[in-house]
């Protein structure tokens, strides 16, 4: 349908739903459920040099309209990823899948992209450098304006697919970080990944993650993207990519508004996991009482 | 996986806290004794896994224990209430396995998905033997459900009011088993995993985040590398298992 059509950073998407990392696997777990042509694009589980089994269990809390979610960057390492899941994944998705990458070093982030810069499946480079849950990595990069473009300008020089760098909503001023990533050359921008948050048991008087803290996601966090999206969106000329918290076509098109060029779908995948062929399915019906002809022209368009 | 609607027709308590609950719906892709169903409960945010009972026709049964706000807001649940249902999740008890004489382990809140189990061993005329294990004897159930199968059935109490004192693992040299199934806490199932001479499968419970293999929320390592709990568990095999500490 032409009229849910958008660009994100020279790719054409038949709609801006995207299926956010770690909340979608490879892809083919879905894909017993329903066509996943039908998605925009979605983002790999997060990608690392090596591979991590992650954090020791309990991973998960749940929350009033979320959870949160310790998993620590479990995946099998790049060479498994390109070798066997990919492969997996060509069988039942024919668009550019967009790659989430992780790392521990500006070197390991590197590596990572320049391996996935060879495989043709792989359209964006999405550089997650605001994963909360792993030490010494991840976030830490995404926490400061200068390592999180020494980041940008290592993974540019390694690739031609566009690299969006996903910034973490834990930091004093991300509108400083974003604007290094685009200066350092980003393609793109895409925000929020999770909030840090804890719970604690009352009856053991422990933390309910075994990390202790891990990243809250859901409805709940909802309102604090559509701000950050909105700020970054005005600060920096490249396309922005919002989430946090999405679950209806409604959220779609409030996140779009506040500058989204495309927007990814994280914890309501785990809830329903119809969740993003259902919001594609709502999106016409919720565009046409709106008065909203084609998506595109209503990126930024909040008054 | 399937993603339906199912209609509640019984929801009794067998216990103070233990609950049967029937449902009416599409059973079609529950295909294995030891899977689980995932349900979406009004105010909650994270849909509950609950192991299954029994499956008969479109009929689901299931057994939960009320510790927390999800199974709470399930033991208040009434006749002819409709629950959005994710079924056919986990892999299930392997019955190829059993060999002439299966014995059944189950502690507490573990005894439910050996009730399906019991049931499909005996049509393919395994011999079955279950332990039930309870910490007392208020806190029994099912006991003459699996007799009625046809089942030799034993009854332990870790404080001797019902059956044999003590654990299920008290009373299983006497039985002549060729392969063990079992479910119930983690310490019972690491006694058992000791206790038994035979090979055997192990169900395995985990915080989840989906239930259905996307989050990686429920992981853990085992001898044959990383698995899901929610989806190549929560059935693992003896030899596969690698202990926590």
């Amino acid at each position: 349908m032409e009229r849910l059509k958008v660009n994100l950073c020279g790719i054409e998407l038949d709609n801006p739903v995207i299926p956010a990392s770690g909340t979608f696997g490879f892809g083919y777990e879905f894909a017993e459920l329903y066509d996943i042509n039908l998605l925009g694009t979605f983002s790999f589980k997060g990608t690392t040099r090596d591979a991590r089994f992650g954090n020791p269990t309990p991973r998960i809390a749940e929350c009033y309209a979320g959870m949160i979610n310790a998993v620590g960057l479990q995946n099998p390492g790049v060479d498994k990823v390109i070798e066997e899941e990919l492969p997996k994944l060509k069988k039942c998705f024919n668009k550019k899948v967009m790659a989430n990458v992780s790392g521990f070093s500006i070197e390991d982030y590197a590596y990572t992209c320049e391996r996935l810069d060879a495989i043709d499946q792989v359209g964006w480079l999405e550089v997650n450098v605001s994963c909360p849950n792993v030490h010494g990595g991840g976030m830490s990069f995404g926490t400061n304006p200068s390592a999180a473009a020494e980041v940008t300008k290592a993974v540019k020089a390694v690739t031609k697919k566009p690299v969006i760098v996903k910034l973490s909503p834990n930091v004093t001023d991300i509108v400083s970080i974003a604007k290094a990533c685009e200066q350092a050359g980003a393609d793109g921008i895409s925000l929020i990944n999770t909030m840090l948050g804890m719970r604690i048991n009352l009856r053991t008087r422990k933390p309910v993650i075994a990390n202790k803290m891990g990243g809250f996601s859901g409805p709940a966090i909802f309102p604090v993207a559509v701000r950050m999206v909105y700020q970054v969106a005005n600060a920096v000329s490249v396309p922005v990519v919002g989430m946090g918290g999405v679950s209806t076509a409604e959220d779609v098109i409030e996140m779009m508004l506040a500058g989204a060029t495309a927007v990814e779908v994280g914890a309501a995948n785990l809830v329903n996991p119809y969740a993003c062929r259902d919001i594609i399915a709502d999106l016409p019906a919720v565009m046409d009482k709106y008065g909203i002809k084609n998506l595109s022209e209503i990126i930024g368009g909040v008054k | 996986m399937k993603q339906s609607i199912f209609t509640i027709k019984t929801n009794t308590p067998l216990t103070d806290n233990v609950y049967e609950m029937t449902l009416t719906g599409d059973t079609s892709d529950i295909t294995a004794p030891g899977q689980f169903v995932n349900i979406l409960i009004e105010g909650l945010f994270l849909r509950r896994p609950i192991s299954v009972c029994d499956c008969e026709g479109d009929t689901l049964t299931l057994v939960y224990k009320v510790v927390g706000k999800g199974t709470e807001k399930m033991a208040s649940m009434q006749e002819g209430q409709a629950l959005d249902v994710l079924t056919g999740l986990g892999n299930g008890y392997d019955l190829s396995k059993a060999g002439k004489h299966a014995l059944l382990l189950g502690g507490g809140v573990g005894v439910p998905p050996l009730y399906m189990l019991a049931k499909k061993l005996i049509e393919n005329e395994t011999t079955v033997d279950v332990v039930l294990g309870f910490n007392t004897k208020s806190e029994i159930f099912y006991e003459e459900q699996f007799k009625k199968l046809g089942a030799n059935v034993t009854v332990t109490t870790v404080d001797g009011s019902y059956g044999e004192k003590g654990f299920v693992t008290s009373v299983i040299d006497n039985i002549d088993y060729t392969h063990f199934y079992t479910c119930g806490p983690e310490p019972m199932l690491k006694a058992v995993h000791k206790a038994t001479k035979t090979s055997g499968q192990l169900s395995f419970e985990e915080r989840m985040g989906c239930g259905f293999g996307a989050c990686m929320g429920c992981s853990c390592k085992t001898l044959t590398g990383n698995k899901r709990i929610c989806k190549e568990g929560p059935v693992l095999s003896k030899e596969e298992i690698l202990w926590k500490d």
